[in-house]
């Protein structure tokens, strides 16, 4: 996106009055511009030159770097960025731009030769009578002309531009294209003549005019523009006569641009003279030029008409999805400086008549109509119109995440029944009767008369079932226990647990420790000294199921979550295990 | 042995004041009963206290001095009365030394003896003739030597000088005063780190201790494979998409033309975007070898003069600039081609997404790489508005974890309107610019053969940009290429998007 370098006080002066920074960041935000930055015209200096970065005195003027869309050329200027913005806020209406009205005769000509066509085939002029410069309007006339070269010019290949004081040339002029050695004149800045083929080895060492030199370099014909006494006006793309270069003191100037892009061309003119027929004695009237061809064809330029555009009224709302009455769509479109002329048609169909200034040659489509309305109307007061979509359960998804990193760190999953008998969760697991546990009222066998308050048993039943199985067995499981909660309708709810167990020659107690680390690693939760509540710990413990001196809890932001620790031997028995195991149980519904 | 002595020794006695004084009395190699002392420590049978001292040792050359004399005196020794020439004393001095010593050590004594007996002025040199200058001489380095080896004291003058010839060297010697630990028994029980089958077998389980367990430090890291850190993030998306109702897009074609990349979506070939300074241009395969001819007659016509309403962009399209092949610089390419196939038949609405590489012709930077990932939705049906799009976005984008947002009109070629999106970071404290979208426009849209009411609304981001914020990483060679450091990846949790 292109960006325009403005001082913030001519700005403010232009929009007559005042912002803060914020203030300003958020008309912008509302109008499709962004400001970039905020520096001084030293500090650019001291980036440029690599100086120290230096305290910025309070006389130096403050710049905003603004950024624009890269098809609003009207905005590529201090007058027309303001311009732009008095007319958002409502503070003027829409220009209208018009051409002299002066007789064919006494119109200025320009006469195109056929050779041009070989390397450069278009050209329109127009013309600004009576313009007052000052240092800073002609400073931003000619950073508008880089500017536009720089972006819609395509670096001068599709369009370039010449401007001229009128006074020191005389027409009718000649657009030619001619061999360079027959080409000869003193260009912008130089003092002495050069024919074209040495003025081309000439720029060949400045930096700034060599990177066009491409655009002609190896024709056999360069385009030239003359006046009536064989003055160069111009080497398009290159460089202008120094004859007639305009300076402060210029009143009338003359606009050429030549292109291989008609369309661009036009645009560029119309850029150039709307943007600073505000400076003219006759305010935003241009004056126009007749350029001919050899083969009969001829126009005029500029061309300032309004391009107009039907627009069903119900298209724009339909499009935003606000219903706005007519008349205030046709307000907002005045804010972006569309005009806007309500009917109705045969069909009883209301619609609007688009007429698009000059200025505006981003718009193309209705649908270019109808974002302006939206802009103005404000983008986010539009309001949200959702589809139908669903969200996923987050405890199951959550426990899916953790089951695939388990998984991925070499543990099988077992799925254990919930059911199980009484003594499976107190007696066998060295454990006093349980009395948080759901019990059956009607089991058919032992097998289900509870409902687990701990996946191990359904784990160790597991391995005393899997005897056979080639050593070490790494399990693990996630699922609900059932534990009675009076703060439940019915008195017991669900929590969700994690549970793993290693079983080989040796316990692998350093390995279900390790694991331990692995699953709080993947929830993104530190390791932390004892007594630290933000993140987890271990801490050594005395639960009658693991053998004592090596069992720990896990502490987690102060809460004990779980626990392990290799499996006590009796209880190893009881499952008749033969082998030592390790073994770990944590709620993961802490981590939520 | 030294295990029985220690325990021994405490049962009936205070302590052991010195490990080194209780290893000569019992006749047990210190370091032996260094190794005991830490384990029974460590299992908490004794207390162990650190001492320290400091003690003189010879070198072997020393050694060899204590036992044969220093090498200056042998020297000068060996320097016959009448004199020598000093070709021959080297001969003379070795021949007079014990035959026990190898040649080497020899010609090492020579060496030394002759530097040290020249310094100390005992022999002379004149004219290529070696003398003695004393009568006599005394061999004070080897009795200072001795001392030194006995544990005596000596001057600080000589130990310095002896220091210096790299004859002594100052060595710290450990050893501990013992004590009776918490856990003190004659006889410890067996010792174990960790429970095994034989215990269980043995039934021996109930005799063993176990040494103290420091669950201060992490446990063994766990082994296995990790996924990617931005394919979770992928994953996680892509889940979002699917209940959201969005079907994946076949995206697997880098290679593609500048007529599905650009042309076809309204943009234009003068357009900045379609420079070499952005776009990967093919040499090889350089240009595509067919399009479909009257799409493309189409998007000519809407490109040079308009239609369905527009203006166009007045200039002369050209067939060459369409048929350049690139590597795609957006998924959008995709999503035109399937928007195109859609309009082949009876309309049908759909929601499209895709998760995949684009290429731009960038240097790279912290921020930027020539290569990255977009992401991209689309809904394509009739009757869609501005409003329609805020809403898929906030519900999109909340997904995500980003539920404040706002929108900044904006340019794109084949979107109007236009929105760029932002959404309010409240680490940064302040809004960050996270994607685009907009509607497509009408001249992109209707060529392909779409009714006229019927909408797409679109939106891009990348997925680079949502990880960087999600993680906070200010530079995406630390996500995404081959400098990425693979103990990330290892360290980086589940990807919890949307599941808040």
């Amino acid at each position: 996106m292109p960006t325009v370098s403005v001082g913030r006080d001519r700005l403010f002066e232009a929009l007559r009055r005042t912002y803060t920074q914020e203030e300003f960041e958020d008309l912008c935000f509302q109008f499709g511009i962004e400001l970039d930055d905020v520096t001084t015209e030293k500090a650019i200096i001291r980036k440029e030159k690599h100086l120290e970065e230096e305290e910025p005195s309070d006389d130096e003027e403050v710049i905003y770097k603004i950024e624009v869309p890269a098809n609003r050329y009207d905005l590529l200027c201090l007058e027309g960025l303001s311009q732009s913005l008095r007319i958002f806020a409502g503070l003027e209406p829409i220009p209208t731009y018009t051409v002299a009205n002066i007789s064919k005769e006494s119109m200025l000509k320009m006469h195109v030769k056929p050779e041009t066509s070989q390397i450069r085939p278009y050209v329109v002029c127009a013309v600004l009578r009576g313009v007052t410069f000052n240092e800073a309007r002609y400073n931003s006339f000619i950073d508008l002309q880089d500017r536009l070269h720089q972006n819609i010019c395509r670096r001068r290949t599709l369009v370039a531009i010449g401007t001229h004081d009128l006074d020191t040339i005389e027409g009718p002029f000649t657009y030619e294209a001619l061999a360079p050695k027959d080409i000869n004149f003193t260009p912008l800045k130089q003092t002495r003549n050069f024919s074209a083929d040495e003025l081309m080895e000439f720029y060949k060492k400045d930096l700034k005019l060599k990177k066009f030199l491409h655009i002609i370099e190896g024709s056999p014909v360069y385009p030239v523009i003359y006046d009536q006494k064989r003055t160069v006006l111009s080497l398009p793309p290159i460089i202008n006569g120094a004859h007639s270069a305009i300076t402060l003191k210029t009143k009338n100037v003359f606009i050429e641009c030549t292109a291989t892009d008609l369309t661009k061309a036009n645009i560029v003119l119309n850029t150039m003279v709307t943007m600073f027929s505000m400076y003219c004695e006759r305010k935003f009237e241009v004056e126009p030029v007749e350029v001919s061809y050899t083969d009969g064809r001829s126009y005029v330029s500029p061309d300032l008409s309004f391009y107009q555009m039907e627009v069903p009224v119900s298209y724009i709302t339909k499009l935003i999805g606000v219903s706005l009455p007519a008349h205030e769509s046709a307000r907002l479109l005045n804010k972006m400086q569309l005009h806007a002329k309500h009917s109705i048609s045969d069909k009883n169909e209301a619609s609007f008549t688009i007429s698009v200034p000059p200025t505006r040659s981003d718009i193309l489509h209705p649908c270019d109509v109808a974002e302006d309305v939206a802009i103005a109307y404000g983008y986010n007061e539009i309001p949200k119109i959702t589809f139908p979509s669903v969200k996923p359960q987050l405890l199951n998804k959550f426990s899916d995440l953790i089951r695939e990193e388990i998984a991925t760190v070499g543990y099988t999953e077992v799925l254990t029944w919930i059911l199980c008998s009484s003594k499976e969760i107190s007696t066998m697991l060295n454990r006093e009767e349980d009395k948080t546990a759901v019990i059956n009222g009607n089991p058919r066998s032992a097998d289900f008369e509870v409902v687990r308050t701990t996946l191990m048993p359904g784990i160790l039943k597991t391995v005393g079932h899997n005897k056979d199985h080639p050593k070490p067995i790494k399990i693990f499981e996630v699922g609900d226990v059932v534990l009675l909660d009076e703060k439940k309708d019915v008195g017991a709810s669900n929590r969700r647990k994690l549970a793993a167990l290693h079983c080989g020659s040796t316990s692998g107690f350093e390995l279900i420790h390790g694991l331990v680390d692995r699953i709080m690693e993947v929830l993104g939760t530190p390791f932390v000294s004892p007594g630290d509540k933000t993140g987890y710990y271990i801490e050594s413990s005395n639960e009658p199921e693991y053998l004592k001196g090596r069992q720990a809890h896990i502490i987690f932001k102060g809460e004990k979550i779980g626990t392990f620790g290799i499996v006590h031997p009796q209880v190893l028995h009881n499952f008749d295990i033969p082998d030592p195991c390790s073994f770990v149980e944590i709620d993961i519904e802490k981590f939520l | 042995m030294a295990e029985e002595a220690v325990l021994g020794h405490l049962e009936h006695n205070q302590e052991i004041s010195d490990s080194g004084v209780f290893s000569q009395e019992k006749g047990i190699d210190h370091d032996e009963l260094v190794n005991i002392i830490k384990s029974l420590n460590g299992f908490g049978l004794v207390i162990a206290a650190d001492i320290k001292r400091e003690k003189w040792l010879l070198s072997d050359e020393a050694q060899s001095y204590v036992k044969y004399g220093s090498a200056e005196v042998l020297l000068f020794e060996a320097v016959p009365a009448e004199g020598t020439a000093k070709a021959k004393l080297q001969e003379i001095v070795k021949s007079k030394l014990p035959a026990d010593l190898d040649d080497t050590t020899k010609s090492l004594i020579y060496d030394k003896g002759w530097a040290q007996a020249m310094k100390n002025k005992w022999v002379g040199l004149a004219d290529s003739q070696v003398s003695r200058k004393v009568e006599h001489v005394e061999d004070r380095v080897k009795d200072l030597l001795i001392q030194i080896q006995n544990g005596e004291a000596v001057g600080a003058k000589d130990i310095d000088a002896l220091k210096r010839r790299r004859l002594i060297s100052l060595q710290i010697w450990k050893g501990y005063s013992v004590k009776k630990g918490p856990n003190y028994a004659p006889k410890r029980k067996k010792a174990a780190t960790d429970l095994v089958r034989d215990h269980l077998q043995r039934d021996e389980w109930k005799d063993i201790e176990f040494k103290e367990y420091n669950f201060l430090a992490k446990g063994q890291p766990t082994e296995g494979g990790c996924l990617h850190p931005l394919y979770k993030v992928k994953q996680q998306i892509q889940m979002i998409f699917l209940q959201m109702g969005f079907e994946e897009m076949p995206t697997n074609n880098y290679v593609e033309s500048s007529f599905w990349n650009f042309d076809a979506l309204f943009q234009p070939q003068q357009h900045p975007a379609r420079d070499s300074h952005d776009t990967f241009f093919l040499k090889v395969p350089s240009t595509t070898n067919s399009l479909p001819e009257e799409y493309v007659e189409r998007v000519k016509t809407v490109h040079e003069s308009g239609g369905y309403g527009s203006r166009g962009y007045g200039y002369d399209w050209k067939r060459e600039e369409a048929n350049k092949n690139l590597l795609r610089t957006h998924t959008t390419a995709v999503s035109t081609r399937m928007l195109y196939a859609l309009a082949q038949g009876p309309f049908t609405p759909k929601r499209y997404y895709s998760i995949d590489r684009v290429f731009r012709n960038e240097a790279v930077d912290r921020t930027h790489l020539a290569e990255f990932h977009q992401i991209e939705g689309l809904i394509c049906d009739r009757g869609l508005s501005l409003g329609h799009l805020r809403g898929v976005l906030e519900d999109f984008f909340s997904r995500i974890g980003m539920s404040k947002l706002k929108f900044k009109p904006a340019y794109n070629p084949y979107t109007e309107p236009s929105m760029e999106i932002f959404s309010y970071h409240e680490g940064l404290k302040k809004w960050v610019e996270i994607g685009n979208s907009g509607m497509f426009r009408p001249e992109m849209l209707r060529p392909m053969g779409l009714p006229e009411d019927v909408q797409v609304i679109a939106w891009g981001l990348s997925l680079e940009r949502p990880t960087m914020i999600l993680y906070g990483i200010d530079n995406i060679r630390d996500l995404f290429g081959h400098k990425v450091d693979l103990s990330l990846t290892k360290r980086n949790p589940i990807c919890r998007l949307g599941l808040n």
